[in-house]
C-alpha cells in the first residue's frame, strides 16, 4: 500500500536537492532517448559543454544569450508571483523593438548617450503599454489573460511582418526584405567584448530580489499572488498594483527587445525574439521566481541553447534538440514539486482506511 | 451575387475550420472533466508531426491517423499523470506542454521540412461527394462534397454532445468537473474520470494537429499550427462549453483563416495584412465580448483548473 500525506514544511536544503536532482534526470532521460537514436549520450552532452563554454569567444556568445532570457524571466516573473499569467513576453519584447528602432530610425542625430537613453525609454513604454491591454481587460471584464496575451504575440508578429516587408522595408536591399539597419549612435557599446546590456543583468536581478523582498509594492504583489481576496480585506487597491506591475512587467520585456535590436542585431526583424518570450516561462517557474536562481537557469539555457547549434554542425541533431530537453527539465521539476509538498509512505501490514487516487492510477 | 463564389469560400471555410473543431471538442471533453490543460497547442503540434511521420513511414493513411491520436493522447497522459497523479499545477503544466511540443514538433519535423504527403494519404483523404446529401443545392456542396475527417467530425460533434448530456458516464465526467468531492462521495473515481477525458481529448487534439499536416496543408512546415490551438482554448470559452456552439465558431475562424487568401484575387483594397491579423485580433474581441457580457453564472465547470485531493478538503 502506498500512502500519500501533506507535508507541512521542507526544509530548504532538501528543495534545492530535490529540484537538482529532477534536473538531472531530465538530463537523464534525455540521455536515454539520444542513446535510442543512435548517439553516444555522453559525446553529444561533451560537445554540448563544448559548443556553450569550450573557448572564449563561444562564453561570450552564451553570455549574450544569457541577457535577454534573464531579463524576460525577471519581467514576467512579476506577473506570474500576482499568478497573472502573462504569456506575452514575447510580443512585448516585440513592442518593445519596435519602439525603440522608431526613435533609432528617424532621429538618428540625436547625440548617442541621449539617443540610446530615448530608445531604451521607448522600449520600456512600447513593451510596457502592450502588457497593459490584457491587464486593463482582465481587471475591466476578467478576461482570460493567458489567450490574450498569447494572441496579442500573434498580432505584434503581424505588425513587425509588416514593417519588415512593407512600411519600413529597406530599399536599398536589393530586393531583401529587410529593415534598415542602425546607425551607430543607436548601437550599444560593448564592454568585454559583451554590449553593456550585460551590465543590466545583475543590477536587475539585484533590483528585483530587493524589490520582492523588502518593499511594500513587492510585499502586496506577494499577497496577491496568495489570495486576491486577502490583499482585498487588507485594502490593497488590487487592480491599481495589477496595472503598475504588469507595465513593469511588459517594460522590462520591451527593454529586452530594445537591447536585442539595438546590441546584437543592429536592425528590427520577425525574428528579434526568437522564442525567448516563451523559454523566459520555463525558466521563471523553473528558479521558482527567485531572482538569484533565474540568473542560474538562463545562463543553463542559454548554454543549451548556444550547445545545441553546436551539436547540429557536429552530430546533426536538430537544433530543437534544446528547446526539447528544456521541456522535458521543466516537467520533472514540476512533478518533483510533488516530493517536496508530500510524503509517501509504504506500508504493506497496517490496513489503510482511506487510499487516495495515487494508490489506483498507479 | 454569385452562388458559386459563395460556395466556394464556405467550402473552404468547413476545410479551414475542421482543425479548429476538433481541437476545441478535444479541449471541450477535457474541461468538463475539471482540467484547463493549455497545452492544447502543444498536443496539436505532436499530433502534427506524428501523424505526418507516420504518414510517410507506411504511407498509410489509417496509420498517419493512428499516428496524430497516438501522439496527442500521449501528450495529454503526461499533462494528467503531472496534473492529476503528482498535482502540479495545471497552467504551468499545461504551458510546457505546449512549449515541449513545439520543440518536439521540430525535432522531429526537422528532417520532413518541405515534404509532402505521399499520394496514397491525398488520395484517401481526397474530396467526395456523398450520394443524396451532395446533391442539395448549395448545401450540398458547402458540406457534403469533402473529405472523410470532415465527415468524421460532424459525428464527433454529435458524439460528444451525446456522451455528456445522454449517457452515465458522460455526465459522471462532468460531475467530476463540477464538483469532484461530491462525484468522490459517490464513488466515482475523479482521478480515473480525468484520465480518460484527458486521453480522449488529446487524443482529439492530436487528430486535429494531424488533419493540418496530412490534408490541410498537405505537407511537413515549421510553425504549422501557429496558434490554432490557442484558438481552441478561445473558442471552448466562447461556446460556453456547448459542443454543438463549437461548430459555429469553427466556421466562423474557419472563414477568418481563408478570407485573406481567397480574397487575393477580387483585389480588395485591403491589405494582406491586416487580412493576416483577423483570426487573433478576432479571437481577443470575441473573448472581450464574451466576458464583458458574462453573468454571475459562469458556464464554465465549477472546478476547472483545481486539482482534486481528498486530505485537503
Amino acid at each position: 500500500m502506498i500512502r500519500v500525506s501533506q507535508l507541512s514544511t521542507c526544509s530548504f536544503r532538501k528543495k534545492v536537492l530535490i529540484r537538482v536532482s529532477a534536473i538531472f534526470f531530465a538530463l537523464f532521460f534525455s540521455g536515454i532517448l539520444l542513446a535510442l537514436m543512435g548517439y553516444n549520450p555522453f559525446s553529444v552532452f561533451g560537445s554540448m559543454l563544448d559548443g556553450g563554454l569550450g573557448s572564449g569567444y563561444r562564453v561570450k556568445e552564451t553570455l549574450v544569450r544569457t541577457i535577454p532570457l534573464a531579463l524576460t524571466s525577471l519581467g514576467i516573473g512579476l506577473s506570474f508571483r500576482m499568478k497573472f499569467w502573462n504569456i506575452g513576453g514575447e510580443g512585448q519584447i516585440m513592442m518593445g523593438a519596435f519602439a525603440a528602432t522608431w526613435v533609432g530610425l528617424f532621429f538618428p542625430e540625436i547625440p548617442r548617450p541621449l539617443l540610446l537613453l530615448m530608445m531604451a525609454l521607448a522600449g520600456i513604454v512600447g513593451g510596457g503599454l502592450w502588457a497593459l491591454i490584457p491587464a486593463l481587460l482582465k481587471i475591466r471584464f476578467r478576461t482570460n489573460e493567458t489567450i490574450l496575451t498569447l494572441m496579442l504575440n500573434y498580432v505584434a508578429l503581424k505588425w513587425l511582418t509588416y514593417l519588415q516587408y512593407a512600411a519600413w522595408r529597406d530599399e536599398e536591399a536589393f530586393g531583401y526584405p529587410k529593415i534598415p539597419n542602425l546607425v551607430k549612435n543607436a548601437k550599444l557599446p560593448d564592454i568585454f567584448g559583451i554590449h553593456i546590456g550585460i551590465i543590466l543583468v545583475p543590477l536587475m536581478v539585484a533590483v528585483i530580489f530587493l524589490f520582492i523582498k523588502y518593499t511594500k509594492k513587492g510585499y502586496e504583489i506577494r499577497v496577491i499572488g496568495e489570495s486576491e481576496q486577502t490583499a482585498w480585506y487588507a485594502g490593497m487597491n488590487v487592480s491599481k498594483i495589477i496595472i503598475s506591475t504588469l507595465f513593469v512587467s511588459g517594460g522590462i520585456c520591451g527593454l529586452v527587445g530594445m537591447i536585442q535590436v539595438s546590441g546584437v542585431n543592429s536592425t528590427l526583424s520577425v525574428d528579434v525574439s526568437n522564442g525567448v518570450g516563451y523559454t523566459a516561462i520555463i525558466i521563471a517557474w523553473l528558479a521558482q521566481l527567485n531572482a538569484i536562481a533565474i540568473l542560474l537557469a538562463s545562463f543553463l539555457f542559454a548554454v543549451m541553447v548556444e550547445g545545441g547549434s553546436f551539436i547540429q554542425t557536429v552530430y546533426h541533431i536538430p537544433q530543437s534538440a534544446a528547446a526539447l530537453m528544456q521541456g522535458l527539465i521543466l516537467f520533472f521539476v514540476l512533478g518533483s514539486e510533488f516530493f517536496i509538498r508530500y510524503k509517501i509512505s509504504f506500508s504493506g501490514l497496517r490496513k489503510i482506511i482511506s487510499e487516495d487516487h495515487i494508490g489506483e492510477g498507479e | 451575387m454569385d452562388v458559386s463564389w459563395f460556395v466556394y469560400f464556405f467550402a473552404a471555410a468547413v476545410v479551414a475550420g475542421t482543425p479548429l473543431l476538433i481541437a476545441t471538442l478535444g479541449e471541450l471533453v477535457i474541461e468538463e472533466s475539471g482540467s484547463l490543460n493549455l497545452g492544447v497547442e502543444g498536443m496539436m503540434y505532436m499530433g502534427a508531426v506524428m501523424g505526418f511521420k507516420f504518414g510517410l513511414m507506411t504511407g498509410n493513411p489509417i496509420m498517419a491517423v493512428f499516428g496524430a491520436l497516438l501522439a496527442g493522447a500521449a501528450g495529454a497522459l503526461v499533462f494528467g499523470f503531472l496534473t492529476i497523479s503528482l498535482r502540479a499545477n495545471q497552467i504551468v503544466t499545461g504551458l510546457t506542454l505546449t512549449l515541449f511540443g513545439m520543440g518536439f514538433a521540430g525535432f522531429v519535423g526537422s528532417s520532413m521540412v518541405g515534404k509532402k504527403a505521399p499520394d496514397a494519404i491525398m488520395a484517401a483523404f481526397a474530396k467526395m461527394r456523398i450520394p443524396l446529401l451532395g446533391d442539395i443545392p448549395i448545401l450540398g456542396d458547402i458540406f457534403f462534397h469533402q473529405d472523410i475527417i470532415i465527415y468524421l467530425s460532424y459525428f464527433l460533434v454529435a458524439g460528444v454532445g451525446f456522451y455528456l448530456y445522454k449517457t452515465r458516464k458522460g455526465l459522471n465526467g462532468r460531475m467530476v468537473g463540477e464538483n469532484p468531492a461530491a462525484a468522490d462521495a459517490l464513488g466515482i473515481s475523479v482521478a480515473l474520470y480525468r484520465y480518460m477525458h484527458l486521453l480522449a481529448g488529446g487524443a482529439l487534439c492530436g487528430l486535429a494537429g494531424g488533419y493540418l499536416s496530412l490534408v490541410y496543408v498537405p505537407a511537413w512546415q515549421d510553425s504549422l499550427v501557429s496558434g490554432r490551438g490557442w484558438i481552441a482554448v478561445a473558442l471552448v470559452i466562447f461556446s460556453k462549453w456547448n459542443p454543438y456552439r463549437v461548430v459555429l465558431g469553427a466556421l466562423f475562424f474557419g472563414g477568418l483563416d481563408i478570407i485573406g487568401f481567397r480574397l487575393q484575387k477580387f483585389n480588395l483594397p485591403i491589405s494582406q495584412y491586416v487580412l493576416d491579423v483577423l483570426p487573433y485580433l478576432m479571437t481577443i474581441i470575441v473573448l472581450v465580448f464574451d466576458s464583458m457580457r458574462r453573468n454571475a453564472v459562469s458556464k464554465a465547470p465549477q472546478s476547472l483548473g483545481k486539482s482534486y485531493f481528498r486530505e485537503e478538503r
